[in-house]
């Protein structure tokens, strides 16, 4: 027990301290494993090893970002939609991707990590997000394709999430998962409505298809045998299933609906195992991800200037609202002044504070 | 004892955090949903009703600057809560009632 | 007159019609143009407000050209001249001031006009009382924007000051009377001034002074003559579904 008070502002879901105070690290060790254990939840205030947390921010940031660099090659096709229909579906698709970007900012923020930070990091190559994001959309398929692929194995990524152990992240993943239980249906109608179409439309999502099955199979990571960050995630509850795990999962769910869209999977070694009881699978080729991980994907370079790009061109307006905010607690403040004067009695000093309007002193 | 302080704002920005309550319909107490980032109380409160309301997930919202809760500590989670958990006699189901009594 | 003026039972275009074209182009044309923000906003949270805003408008939108239509072939396949949306709504969205004025004349002008179409009968009634709501909250974040932007730094000021003169010349035309909207004008057009005149004030910015319209006497948006930029905006929104004639998506 520690006799200190709470500070005023630390803030409800903000970090504790890390300080071990009258316990020792070993008894907060010890309670923090025996909370994992009986798969309780971590908070923000509680006591927690250092690699956990910034672990867990790696993580939630680099989920962050690429919630807000996937919104690039979707709102490519924004202004382009066919129909009023696909065209609204896509804006607010797009739209929930950065409410999601926003979730898990928000999520990391409870660990001590600052938002712009984290973009000054996406923006300068410092911190990931998942490459299957450096692959362009070329044609209007291919935003189903991403619907249903990309969102797919991003969805058997995440339903996992919503159990991790750090409290706020698992909240974030169940409002994640529940907004994006339309994307991936969207993109499924999208590409059969195109399979169902004129031979051109049905091309254009075989095309779409060909182009985005093997990326989105390497979004669950590198074999479970030379995953780096694998084994201690598990362990602390982060992570549940392994990549290869995942990665069947989704094979297994994905060859029935490419059965009903009408279209093929671009991979002659797929078959069904009956002694496994799932599907066999090509070799994944490695080299790829590999180099597009390392900057040497189509789209790398265009993505994260993009981003830049509006980050910098956004940083007068972002200076002016700041500026504004300041003036107007200025205001406010001089006011609360002007009105303790005129009521030198004081009786009731702090009553005009009470009605401030306009944001806190910056 | 709070090592870390995430609420300075940035220079670059200077937008503080905001934690977002909702209630989601009428009858309910507001709910924390989570935080977001704005230059003052007005954009606060709209950009949560953008983000945290899309789907009429709610029919009320607060914005409270997160530098302004006050909170307790893990640390003292024992002499906060643990008092109240041998006082069963705050429970009605502490006492005996004889059988055949009803409506009590 | 092209076919794609004709009401969906065929005959000659009633003025409901001709009403619901007008007021949904305007709402079609400045959703296209939200929709290139995605992407590409100062802040996050407000990449979520403009989709938001970009939203409600394309809904006005469907729900309109439906009154007059088929949605999907009203928006794809007509020509240039044949869209009767204001020129205001058209102009590109430069930087976030820009934008921002222009939401700030446009919003400011769909509420008061909603709100007398509300008070009325009929489809397009229906659709302004609807729609107020929306726009009520588009004019509400256009203002706060203007106040920070007016308010805020020098650069910020320089910017926004430029952005309202420079869209003024295409103020005019929201008065212009429509065929087939029963609204009072003259009324639509003072209110307009003094909404706009005060938020204007409050941001410690200058009224424009300038003319509301040009000197060109071609006619405007809502005869069917736009501005240059239109064409283009147009050929991108339409692209991919002249491509494939007949198809469905």
């Amino acid at each position: 027990m520690t006799t200190v008070l709470p500070e005023r502002g630390s803030g409800g879901e903000r970090p504790g301290g890390q300080e071990a105070g009258a316990l020792g690290v070993a008894d907060h060790l010890a309670m923090f494993d025996a909370a994992i254990a009986a798969d309780e939840r971590i908070e923000p205030r509680d006591w927690m090893p250092d690699k956990y947390r910034s672990g867990l921010i790696r993580q939630i940031a680099q989920h962050a970002h690429s919630e807000i660099i996937g919104m690039q090659p979707e709102a490519n096709w924004i202004t382009r939609a066919p129909s009023l229909r696909r065209k609204a579906i896509l804006i607010a698709k797009v739209q929930d991707e950065a409410g999601h970007g926003l979730y898990l900012y928000s999520a990391a923020e409870t660990l001590g990590a600052d938002r712009d930070d984290l973009l000054d990091k996406l923006h300068t190559g410092r911190q990931r997000y998942s490459s299957i994001f450096n692959y362009p959309t070329l044609t209007w398929a291919d935003v189903g394709a991403v619907g249903w692929l990309v969102d797919g194995a991003a969805i058997t990524n995440q339903v996992p999430l919503c159990r991790c152990s750090y409290g706020p992240y698992a909240r974030a993943m169940v409002r994640v998962c529940k907004e994006e239980s339309f994307h991936q249906r969207q993109g499924y109608e999208l590409l059969l409505a195109l399979s169902r179409g004129t031979p051109a439309q049905h091309a254009m999502a075989q095309d779409a298809v060909d182009r985005w099955w093997w990326p989105s199979l390497m979004m669950f990571g590198p074999p479970d045998a030379e995953s780096s960050h694998s084994a201690q995630s598990m362990a602390w509850k982060i992570k549940r299933h392994s990549n290869d795990e995942l990665r069947q999962r989704f094979v297994d769910i994905c060859v029935p609906q490419a059965e009903a869209l009408g279209l093929t999977l671009p991979d002659p070694d797929l078959r069904w195992n009956e002694e496994r009881g799932v599907h066999d699978f090509g070799a994944i080729d490695w080299s790829e991800f590999q180099e597009v991980l390392r900057g040497n994907g189509p789209c790398n370079e265009q993505r994260v200037t993009q981003r830049r790009t509006a980050h910098e061109n956004g940083a007068w307006v972002r200076e002016a609202a700041a500026a504004y905010a300041a003036k107007q607690a200025a205001r406010t403040a001089a006011d609360t002044t002007d009105a303790g004067a005129a009521h030198p009695a004081g009786a009731d000093s702090t009553g005009p504070e009470q009605h401030t309007e306009g944001g806190p002193a910056v | 004892m709070t090592v870390e302080q995430p609420n300075t704002p940035s220079p670059q920005a200077g937008w503080p955090l905001w934690e977002v309550f909702v209630r989601s319909r009428r009858g309910l107490s507001h709910t924390h949903v989570g935080s977001l980032h704005a230059p003052d109380a007005a954009l606060a409160l709209r950009n949560a009703r953008d983000l945290y309301t899309r789907r009429s997930e709610g029919v009320s919202l607060w914005v409270v600057p997160s530098a302004q809760i006050t909170a307790s500590s893990p640390d003292e989670k024992d002499p906060f809560f643990e008092p109240a958990g041998d006082k069963p006699y705050r429970h009605p189901t502490f006492y005996e009632v004889p059988e055949g009594v009803r409506n009590l | 007159m092209s076919a794609y003026e004709q009401p969906p039972g065929g005959g000659t275009p009633g003025p409901e019609h001709r009403a619901a074209l007008a007021l949904g182009d305007d709402a079609l044309v400045l959703a296209q143009r939200l929709g290139e923000w995605a992407g590409h906003a100062p802040v996050l949270e407000e990449d979520v407000a403009l989709s938001n805003i970009a939203l409600d408008l394309l809904g006005q939108a469907r729900t309109l050209l439906s009154l007059a239509g088929d949605e999907d072939e009203l928006a794809y396949l007509r020509e240039e001249r044949e869209f009767r949306n204001v020129q205001l709504v058209e102009q590109p969205n430069g930087d976030f001031a820009d934008t921002i004025a222009r939401q700030l004349y446009f919003s400011v002008h769909q509420e008061l006009l909603y709100g007398q179409l509300a008070g009325g009968r009929g489809e397009l009634a229906e659709l302004a009382a609807k729609a107020v709501k929306e726009t009520a909250y588009h004019r509400d974040h256009a203002e706060q924007w203007t106040l920070r932007l007016g308010d805020g730094t020098a650069e910020s000021r320089r910017r926004m000051q430029s952005a309202l003169d420079g869209l003024w010349r295409y103020t005019g035309e929201l008065f212009q009377p429509v065929e087939g909207v029963p609204a009072d004008w003259e009324a639509l057009a003072s209110g307009w001034r003094n909404v706009v005149g005060a938020v204007i004030e409050q941001a410690t910015l200058a009224v424009p002074e300038g003319p509301q319209s040009s000197a060109w006497s071609a006619g405007t948006g809502r005869q069917g003559v736009h501005t240059e930029a239109f064409g283009r905006m147009l050929a991108e929104m339409q692209h991919l579904h002249r491509s494939h004639p007949g198809a469905s998506w």
